[in-house]
């Protein structure tokens, strides 16, 4: 959404602190897919495309792509050891099921609430819902990667989102280019702030109630 | 047993205007690149189409869309295809969106001989509109209906003359669902061999699920990426 490369990469580099050793991770289209390029050397993980694929490694390299291989947003990959291919309902039935320890989705609105707009303008942007509503659901934890505001300025944290819902009370974490938000049972806590910006802009481009972390004031 | 190889031309006959068409694939990968085309040049109209997405304007089942064929497409979403997003906007093509592993499920439901299924996905979300619900144990779950089509087209790596299908690698995706959903399955396969051939702790669809077995003249979608 109008962001550098630049931002985008912090976004992703920040994001892939989250990752952990021995978690099943899906990763969205966008920022989210720039995630395992920051994620440490000694964090072994498998990565879950919706397309059928359990177990992704690392992009093939030019001239090296297998046209039947790649991942939900039809960029060739590879695969690690281990990896398993399967049909798509067996695909979402490891989501539905419970056993993706994280999702890493893009955003156009996340609320106070941890409520997740991210798949339509109505009469504008028609991507469709795709895996969203399913990951957003049912994945044990749900962060949300995005510009902090869109491209006309205005804020997507808000108190309550204006856009179609993907689904409520789903969002456990939000990284944008400014901040790292945690959706928590009192509120939005801001918890990190990126350079170059300080506690109080973050505020001003945020359009709902943030409490503090404390290890920020 | 049934020898099922066909010319694709033969195994379209039945395609009728106004037809429920089903096609396997995820953004273009897996879509049966040579019935596709044959659908196309054969002037068929007014389809109604279910698959995971609406592929790319000149890859696939996009083409379909783009040639104005169609008049109501089921899918999880058309992102990759901005014709099928303007088609949308204008009135000219109904859009029904599911989310995809529920639209996954609602095929395999059709072919598995279910009535629907449960689920709490969509809840609180336009999903929900015109949706009956139900409460079961407390916990409330929409109805979402079973889908099935008229004829449905799949590609895989391999089939034998029976019509068992093995599938390659990502290039599987919804393929084995809508083999099943089918009254009429048409499978294109980049091999064929002989019945017997195929190791049966290999084959995912069982060939019983398929009506034709036609060749396929190669893959169009290599480089849906760039």
């Amino acid at each position: 959404m109008g962001m550098g490369i630049d931002s985008r990469r912090i976004i992703a580099k920040r994001a892939a602190q989250e990752v952990t050793d021995g978690m099943i991770v899906n990763l969205g289209i966008g920022i989210p897919s720039l995630i395992p390029e920051y994620v440490a050397k000694d964090v072994h993980v498998m990565f879950h495309a919706e397309n059928g694929i359990l177990g992704m490694g690392p992009s093939p390299g030019e001239g090296k792509e297998d046209s039947a291989l790649c991942n939900a947003g039809g960029f060739p990959i590879t695969l690690k050891e281990g990896a398993s291919y399967f049909d798509s309902a067996t695909a979402f039935g490891m989501i539905r099921g419970g056993y993706i320890d994280l999702s890493v989705l893009g955003g156009l609105e996340v609320s106070q609430r941890g409520d997740l707009a991210n798949w339509i303008v109505p009469g504008k942007r028609v991507p469709g819902i795709g895996g969203g509503m399913e990951l957003a659901c049912k994945s044990k934890k749900v962060v949300v990667v995005m510009s902090h505001v869109d491209k006309g300025g205005k804020p997507k944290i808000v108190s309550s989102c204006s856009l179609p819902l993907t689904a409520k009370e789903c969002v456990s974490k939000v990284i944008t280019d400014m901040a790292v938000i945690a959706v928590t049972d009192k509120g939005l806590c801001l918890t990190e702030v990126m350079d170059p910006y300080t506690v109080q802009e973050v505020i001003d481009q945020t359009d709902a109630p943030l409490f503090i972390s404390q290890h920020l004031t | 047993m049934k020898n099922k190889i066909s010319t694709i031309k033969k195994a379209l006959e039945p395609l009728r205007n106004g037809m429920v068409l089903m096609y396997g694939g995820f953004g273009g990968v897996g879509n049966p690149p040579s019935l596709i085309k044959s659908i196309v040049d054969s002037k068929v109209k007014d389809l109604v189409l279910i698959g995971n997405d609406a592929s790319f304007p000149n890859i696939g089942i996009g083409r379909l869309v783009k040639e104005g064929r169609v008049k109501k497409l089921i899918a999880s979403h058309i992102g990759s295809n901005p014709v099928a997003g303007s088609l949308m906007n204008e009135g000219k093509l109904e859009v029904e969106f599911s989310p995809q592993g529920i639209l996954a499920e609602r095929i395999r439901a059709g072919g598995m001989g279910l009535g629907g299924i449960l689920t709490d996905v969509g809840i609180g979300t336009m999903v929900e509109k015109n949706k009956d619900t139900i409460t079961i144990a407390d916990k409330d779950f929409l109805i979402e209906r079973p889908l099935r089509a008229d004829v449905s087209i799949v590609y895989a790596k391999k089939a034998d003359t029976f019509g068992n299908l093995i599938y390659d690698k990502s290039a599987r995706n919804t393929n084995p669902l809508v083999a099943m959903a089918g009254s009429y399955t048409i499978a294109e396969a980049e091999e064929i061999v002989p019945a017997g051939e195929l190791d049966p702790e290999m084959i995912v669809t069982p060939g019983l699920f398929i009506d034709k077995v036609v060749q396929s003249e190669g893959i169009d979608w290599t480089w849906a990426w760039e």
